[in-house]
């Protein structure tokens, strides 16, 4: 194996794995209702296919991929559709959305499915339509469509397909425990992804605090030889994407470019198993495991969820305490805070965290930014955090562009580093919405004077055309009574180029017969005088014509 | 503007302005205790009540600009400033030297400013050069190392000196003070004698710097490289220090050796090692990138030793860290570095 690099910046956070790895993944019960939103994904939402009261079968679609960005939703279970309509989602923003309601009739009936072993023998294209009518995407948190990811184009060779097994936050186990138990499936979905994007060498990518996953990916690959297992130094955000590829392979993404331009995709690696269960086995994506911890949680554990189960379901599950004081999906450093536990988990939810203020205290006072720099050691993208903060506080939009607000990933070690506990991300986010409605406002703005400029345009087109009609109008009239049609043609003004350029071919064929004209034949050995005179001729003629005119 | 309570990350190391501060007083106490132990009880009264001063000051102008005054109190950032500027007054200097001293560091260079956080120079080094151009002769008057010194005072006679001017039996400031080593250095290199002429069975130079200058600096170096170490300041900014005054003292050292101090002589003597870990890092006000500092640090180094050799005052720390303070917002400006996914613009 190569040797690995390593990227600049980073920390290293307690990370409280050892709570929710003591048992095994446990397959939560069927919850009274599943709560589905259309938009889980990034892309454009779902489009559903059922209607009120439909009685629907596990694996069933129940909404349609819209656009090319986007993937299809099924039936976790089955059961009747009791409603769609606006929900609670798990969001930042805390808003609702559109969401299919299913009550399940505890049957657990499965759609016909015909099962496929032979998948290393299709057709590229045929797994991607296959991985994206299963529903799939990233389970690693960000929710891009897999199907995409699985697609490099004629032109891109791929290299190295890199899994992602580093699961870097602080708490969440789920990775951890799905390669030690699911080791095969994970196995499995990574050959065929190779083979979907023909990548010559595939490395699935461990830090060094999940020994057990090690060992296990390690006994199930011994006999692959495209395929290796690598053990990183545990070190936070070595999970996100363009890291991990710095790691593994030393190639920098550029900032505004993809993987594929460096010869690398990264999947997840339960996005993996995922794609092993829709290739083979024709499940669609309906359930993932869910990380139930924290220390408002008795019993901190991996669950094997189906999507759309409310959260309150896991808490109760797990036996959580009353007294929850942030209620987190995702990781301590990129999760967001959900605000009802009503809210569902979503194909993306990795992670259900709940916390007291003992474990993840409230920060104390915001103090100014004393410039120690801590920040700028720790952020992985070489960012100047301090100045990014300063001209946030001071709304200097410009500015902070040019110290690439927008290579920020948010990945928090600024903020956690920061001695002065400046929330530095809370900045960094408010700054972005701020120059992105900024934008948007521009463009509207853009829109508005265009349609102004447009209709402005058009009204001076039509005046001219209705002063050109009149004036061709009155011409006609006249040209009745002329009988030089050239003449008449060139005063109405040529109206369209291929017009001039008829006029003026014909003019310079009327110019060289009037020259010919003008040079009689018995011309070419005049003396002084004869010339002269000739000159004197032609020029009286000239302007007798001009007069004529 | 926003305080946001639920957005991540929701985990902190657990860090504070207070602990990285208390660190920093912690590197100083070597500092005091040798200080005192070489040049008498005067060290620690002048720390003491400087600090004393700064934190009613400080208090002050907290209630008068209306901030939470319990928080920024705790921070410590306006103790190493009395701490700072304590060490560089002269022993026995008079209380109202100190006053009016920590009183202009705080009120003038800091809160005027903006506070913590805002000052754009080191508020130590802007009150010590203030008291040095205004009041020459009290902030000159240093006195020997101990074991030159025939007329130890204790405590209670250093406290009486200190507040009433009285000094003990016949004795006179005049009588007890000595000049320092860079200054008798520079003064008697001014009357053209060499090197070896001026130092030759002088005892104010030890073996290789300032006589009792060494100890001090030896402490500044011990608790610099436990800063270092505990990752509280980087190392960019002294080693660079040091490493220009040692490359600039040692290129004129070998062009002639009685003109030129050695470069030992430099690093171990007067302010050089305290400023390179103490003061040249304070954060608020040096640069803040990794090739800044090196270039920061470099030129108070530079500044340092063109002073002391050709300027007008024997050191020159306070002054080299305020020149570079002025530039550190341009340094930063044009050292900032390759952003990752880059290549090799920008
Ligand atoms: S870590 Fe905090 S205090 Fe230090 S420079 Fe960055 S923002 Fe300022
Ligand atoms: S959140 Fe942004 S600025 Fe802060 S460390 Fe991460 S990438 Fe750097």
């Amino acid at each position: 194996m190569s040797p690995l690099w390593s990227f600049p910046g980073g920390i290293h956070p307690p990370m409280h794995k050892e709570e929710s790895t003591r048992s095994p993944i446990v397959k939560l019960p069927l919850p009274e209702r599943l709560i589905l939103p259309l938009h889980q994904h990034i892309g454009a939402p779902s489009t559903p296919d059922v209607n009120l009261g439909d009685q629907v079968l596990k694996g069933q679609r129940i909404a349609h991929a819209d656009g090319y960005v986007s993937v299809a939703l099924h039936a976790p279970t089955s059961g009747t559709i009791t409603d769609i309509g606006e929900y609670p989602i798990p969001h930042p923003s805390g808003l609702s959305d559109l969401c299919i309601i299913l009550s399940p009739d505890g049957q657990e009936k499965w759609i016909s499915r015909e099962t496929k072993d032979d998948y290393l023998f299709m057709d590229a294209s045929h797994l991607r339509n296959r991985v994206r009518d299963a529903g799939i995407v990233g389970l690693g948190g960000a929710g891009f469509p897999a199907f995409i990811k699985l697609n490099p184009g004629p032109r891109n060779v791929i290299e190295t397909l890199i899994i992602n097994g580093i699961e870097c936050e602080p708490y969440i186990s789920c990775d951890d425990m799905l390669m030690r138990e699911r080791t095969a499936n994970i196995v499995s979905g990574v050959k065929i992804i190779a083979h979907a994007v023909q990548a010559r060498q595939s490395i699935i990518a461990i830090e060094d605090n999940k020994p057990e996953a090690y060992q296990a990916m390690l006994e199930a690959t011994a006999n692959e030889p495209d395929l290796s297992v690598v053990q990183c130094p545990t070190i936070y955000p070595q999970g996100s994407e363009k890291q991990l590829i710095y790691v593994v392979t030393g190639k920098e993404v550029p900032s505004d470019g993809l993987p594929l331009n460096v010869g690398v995709v990264v999947h997840n690696v339960g996005t993996a198993a995922a794609i092993y269960s829709a290739i083979a086995k024709a499940e669609p994506l309906i359930s993932r495991i869910v990380t139930v911890t924290g220390d408002a949680i008795r019993k901190p554990q991996n669950l094997e969820v189906l999507i759309g189960t409310p959260i309150r379901s896991l808490l109760d599950f797990c036996d959580a305490q009353t007294q929850i004081d942030q209620l987190i999906m995702g990781g301590p450093m990129m999760g967001f805070t959900i605000h009802t536990p009503l809210a569902s988990v979503l194909k993306t939810t990795n992670c259900i965290l709940a916390t007291t203020y003992n474990s993840l205290p409230e920060k104390n006072m915001e103090m100014p930014c004393i410039r120690c720099g801590a920040c700028a050691d720790a952020c992985p993208i070489k960012l100047l955090p301090q100045q990014l903060y300063w001209y946030a506080r001071a709304k200097d939009f410009e500015k902070i562009q040019d110290y690439n607000l927008f290579d920020c990933i948010e990945c928090g070690c600024c903020a956690y580093v920061c001695p002065s506990n400046i929330p530095l991300v809370h900045y960094y986010r408010y700054a972005k919405t701020e120059i992105w409605s900024k934008e948007r406002e521009q463009q509207k703005a853009d829109i508005a004077r265009q349609r102004h400029d447009f209709r402005a345009e058009r009204l001076a087109k039509e005046k001219a055309e209705k002063a050109a009609r009149h004036k061709r109008k009155r011409n006609e009239l006249k040209e009745k009574s002329d009988p030089s049609k050239k003449e008449t043609l060139i005063k109405n003004g040529a109206k369209s180029k291929k017009k001039a350029a008829i006029l003026e071919a014909m003019e310079r064929v009327q110019a060289k017969k009037e020259a010919h004209k003008t040079e009689p034949k018995n011309t070419v050995n005049l003396t002084e005088e004869q010339q002269r005179k000739i000159d004197q001729i032609n020029k009286k003629r000239e302007t007798r014509k001009n007069n004529e005119d | 503007m926003l305080t946001p309570k639920h957005s991540s990350p929701y985990k902190y190391a657990s860090n504070s302005v207070t602990s990285v501060m208390m660190w920093v007083v912690l590197a100083l106490l070597p500092v005091i205790g040798v200080q005192t132990y070489i040049f008498g009880w005067g060290v620690v009264v002048n720390v003491l009540f400087t600090v004393a001063v700064a934190l009613g000051v400080e208090g002050l102008m907290l209630a008068m600009r209306k901030r939470p005054i319990f928080p920024f109190l705790s921070d410590g950032s306006v103790v190493i400033t009395a701490i700072l500027l304590g060490l560089a007054l002269p022993p026995l200097a008079p209380w109202w030297l100190m006053v009016v001293g920590i009183s202009f560091a705080v009120i003038f260079a800091k809160h005027l400013y903006g506070g913590l956080g805002y000052n754009p120079f080191n508020p130590a080094m802007v009150a010590y050069a203030m008291l040095l151009v205004s009041f020459p002769l009290e902030m000159t008057m240093w006195f020997p190392p101990h074991e030159l010194n025939n007329n130890p005072l204790n405590l209670i006679e250093t406290i009486t000196v200190i507040f009433t001017g009285q000094l003990p039996g016949q004795l006179s400031l005049d009588s007890l003070s000595m000049a320092t080593p860079l200054d008798s250095l520079k003064t008697e290199l001014g009357l053209d004698k060499s090197i070896s002429q001026i130092t030759t069975g002088n005892p104010l130079f030890g073996w290789f710097g300032g006589a009792g200058w060494e100890w001090v600096s030896f402490a500044a170096l011990a608790g610099g490289c436990g800063l270092i170490y505990k990752k509280i300041i980087s190392w960019h900014i002294p080693i660079a220090v040091i490493g220009s005054i040692t490359l600039l003292s040692g290129v004129f050292y070998l062009i002639d050796a009685e003109q030129y101090a050695s470069p030992l002589f430099h690093i171990f003597s007067g302010a050089t090692l305290l400023g390179a870990f103490f003061i040249a890092t304070d954060p608020v006000t040096a640069s803040t990138t990794p090739v800044g500092r090196l270039i920061y640090g470099a030129g108070i180094g530079l500044l340092t030793y063109v002073i002391r050799t050709w300027g007008g005052y024997p050191d020159a720390i306070a002054f080299a860290v305020l020149l570079m303070n002025i530039s550190a917002p341009t340094i930063d400006y044009y050292t900032r570095p390759r952003i990752f996914g880059y290549g090799d613009k920008k």
